[in-house]
């Protein structure tokens, strides 16, 4: 068995670095949420489903989840064009903006909540502005979409860029010599090949959405029933040392975050096999 | 279909500097077969993308028949343009690939779906890929992309065909099948076809007529024996076939090699100092007598032997010639050579 795994590499070293792969993958990631798994375990089915369906915890896992789906919708949208811009098009602050793309990344989730919340509070910048209009952004769910929006884009961006640049320009030249017009070498051969990487990018921002806390809980308001999400629930339910619906529905959560990444490796592996790598 | 490019002038900086095509003009002959051949650099490709249309010249007009395609866009010229790397549709099957040009087509002029499949089925036919119009492009070799490219080319009937390189991408013994390949189908198609290559081979072995171009100028145009027997300039004489050329002096009614004289006649009005062009298989060893020259290196080159020789009379010049394998000689050596041919350039 192990030399039958041994035998296709011939780099040396193989047996030693699996072995310390597999301990740190178990230790670092497998070990606490087999934990978790095993703890919400006793609760069996049925006591997972009971508290899933309470009304605040359902009102929690809604707003998270509907919530995330939108940004990620929203995202796959204007990530796209981003994308394309920054790929296709020479401006002067060109690197400049495709670093800024990151700084979602970069920046500690707290800092952006906090910075969101004061633009977005009745009397910040924009929330100033539509005031008067009765509009209201920080404290609802329209803010924690806007912050879910935030955090999300650099994984729409950077799922699309490498297939953008790896598209060949001579492939839209080719359309047009065929006598294809712009929009429609754009919706038939562009977009097509872009799809398995928005779809991509979209279940990774949808993911990091559902789960998202720190950048979220400055501008929400928190307000149970209306914007309260899921993860703010978990701490919720800790600090009121109710352990056995914080791992409820923490569980849900971790579920959910399997079934997304399960569609991920789904899209590409179909999209290996229909795109092929040319 | 005739097509004409007049005094295309084409730069990329925009600014006065080096021109990728510096007042090109070519005429391609309805169904004729016209390489662009010339190295890396030289515009061939430039000179393609203006007359597609996919690359605008700063001045000059492209002419397709009587009419003027200058202001035409891409879609409007109706090109047959196939590139390098097979540009095909990646998620599209095989046939998709080929139908899109017809597919695209606006409502009145877009033939019915029936017609369009037997028109694909007809095209895989042609390029000999019949039964593998449900493919993907990555399940395909690369000869047989190209062949797929070329079908889509040829699916909207264009008056022209262009080709990038068409085989620049493939190993060497998949090029030369579809060289000919390409032969036989321009001449069961009959399409004005207009192909860029750097491989001399190719294009004296393809092509009607060759247009050499060195930086953005077309250096000589003719049939592939005048561009290889008859070169018009050192440039043509040194890039078709192999050639080494010295200093000579053109007096007296015969060249001279410093003190030495060649056994070349001059022609009509060629006098003063040049230099002389010759293939290697222009000089020859020749223990009856000549000039004398030293050898410098020799290498086998299949039945023949190759030999680099060196005039004791002009320093460090170099000329390859033929030498056959069973002369015995040895580097180092001093032995009489004579000219059979040359081309004498002034200057
Ligand atoms: N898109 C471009 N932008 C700037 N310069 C270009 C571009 N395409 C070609 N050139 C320049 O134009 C000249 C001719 O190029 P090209 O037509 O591609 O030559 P060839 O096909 O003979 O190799 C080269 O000097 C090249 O650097």
């Amino acid at each position: 068995m192990l030399s039958s795994l041994r035998r296709p590499s011939i780099l040396p070293g193989f047996g030693f670095a699996f072995g310390i792969t597999l301990a740190y993958l178990g230790l670092i990631v497998l070990l606490p949420l087999s934990a978790l798994v095993l703890r919400a375990s006793g609760l069996g089915v049925s006591g997972l489903w009971a508290i899933a369906t309470e009304p605040r915890v359902l009102a929690a896992l809604k707003v998270s989840f509907g919530l995330a789906l939108a940004a990620a919708t929203v995202n796959a949208v204007f990530g796209t064009i981003v994308a394309w811009v920054l790929v296709r098009y020479e401006f002067p602050g060109r690197r400049l903006l495709d670093a800024a793309v990151d700084l979602p990344f970069a920046l500690p989730t707290a800092v952006a909540g906090i910075a969101l919340a004061s633009i977005y509070a009745p009397n910040g910048w924009v929330g100033s502005l539509v005031a008067p209009l009765g509009w209201k952004i920080a404290f609802t769910p329209l803010g924690i979409a806007i912050a879910l929006v935030f955090v999300g884009l650099p994984f729409i961006v950077r799922t699309i860029q490498p297939v953008l640049l790896d598209l060949e320009s001579d492939v839209e030249e080719a359309a047009a010599t065929l006598g294809a017009s712009r929009l429609r070498t754009l919706l038939q051969v562009v977009l097509p090949v872009l799809v398995p990487a928005i779809l991509t990018g979209f279940a990774l921002a949808f993911a990091r959405g559902v789960g998202e806390y720190g950048s979220v809980i400055f501008i929400a308001g928190n307000l149970p029933f209306v914007s309260e999400i899921a993860p703010l629930l978990i701490v919720v339910k800790l600090e009121g040392f109710d352990y056995t619906g914080a791992t409820a529905i923490a569980t849900l959560m971790l579920g959910a975050a399997f079934l997304v990444l399960l569609a991920v490796n789904l899209i590409q592996a179909v999209a290996r096999r229909r795109l092929g790598n040319v | 279909m005739q097509v004409r490019a007049q005094n295309i002038i084409k730069r990329f900086d925009g600014g006065p500097g080096n021109a990728a095509l510096d007042d090109v003009s070519l005429d391609v002959g309805s169904g004729e077969l016209v390489a662009l051949l010339g190295p890396s650099g030289s515009g061939k490709t430039t000179l393609l993308r203006v007359i597609a249309g996919l690359e605008q010249a700063n001045s000059g007009q492209v002419f397709f028949g009587d009419e003027d395609a200058s202001q035409k866009s891409v879609q409007e010229r109706r090109v047959g343009f196939v590139f390098q790397n097979y540009a095909l549709f990646k998620h599209m099957t095989i046939a998709e690939n080929i139908a899109f040009g017809l597919e695209v087509r606006t409502r009145g002029t877009r033939p019915p779906k029936a017609e369009i499949k037997r028109r694909v089925l007809e095209l895989l036919d042609l390029v000999q890929l019949s039964g593998l119009d449900k493919r993907r492009p990555a399940q395909l070799s690369g000869g047989q992309r190209q062949r797929v490219a070329l079908a889509r080319a040829l699916a909207v009937e264009p008056k022209v065909l262009l080709l990038d390189e068409p085989f620049g991408a493939l190993d060497a013994k998949v090029r030369r099948d579809l060289r000919r390949w390409l032969r036989e189908i321009h001449d069961r198609t009959g399409h004005t076809t207009i192909f860029v290559t750097h491989d001399q081979d190719e294009a004296l072995e393809l092509a009607d007529r060759v247009a050499v171009l060195s930086k953005g100028k077309i250096e000589q145009i003719g049939t592939p024996d005048d561009i290889y027997d008859h070169p018009a300039t050192p440039f043509v004489h040194d890039f078709i076939g192999e050639a080494s050329s010295l200093p000579v002096v053109a007096r007296d009614g015969s060249f001279w090699l410093g003190a030495e004289r060649i056994g070349l006649p001059v022609l009509g009005g060629q006098a003063g100092q040049g230099r002389l062009f010759v293939r290697p298989q222009d000089v020859v060893f020749d223990q009856a007598g000549g000039i004398p020259a030293e050898v410098v290196a020799v290498r086998r080159t299949g039945a023949a032997r190759r030999a680099e020789i060196a005039f004791p009379a002009l320093g460090g010049e170099r000329v390859e010639i033929n030498a056959p394998a069973a002369l015995n000689f040895q580097p180092g050596e001093t032995l009489p050579v004579r000219f059979m041919r040359g081309t004498f350039y002034p200057g």
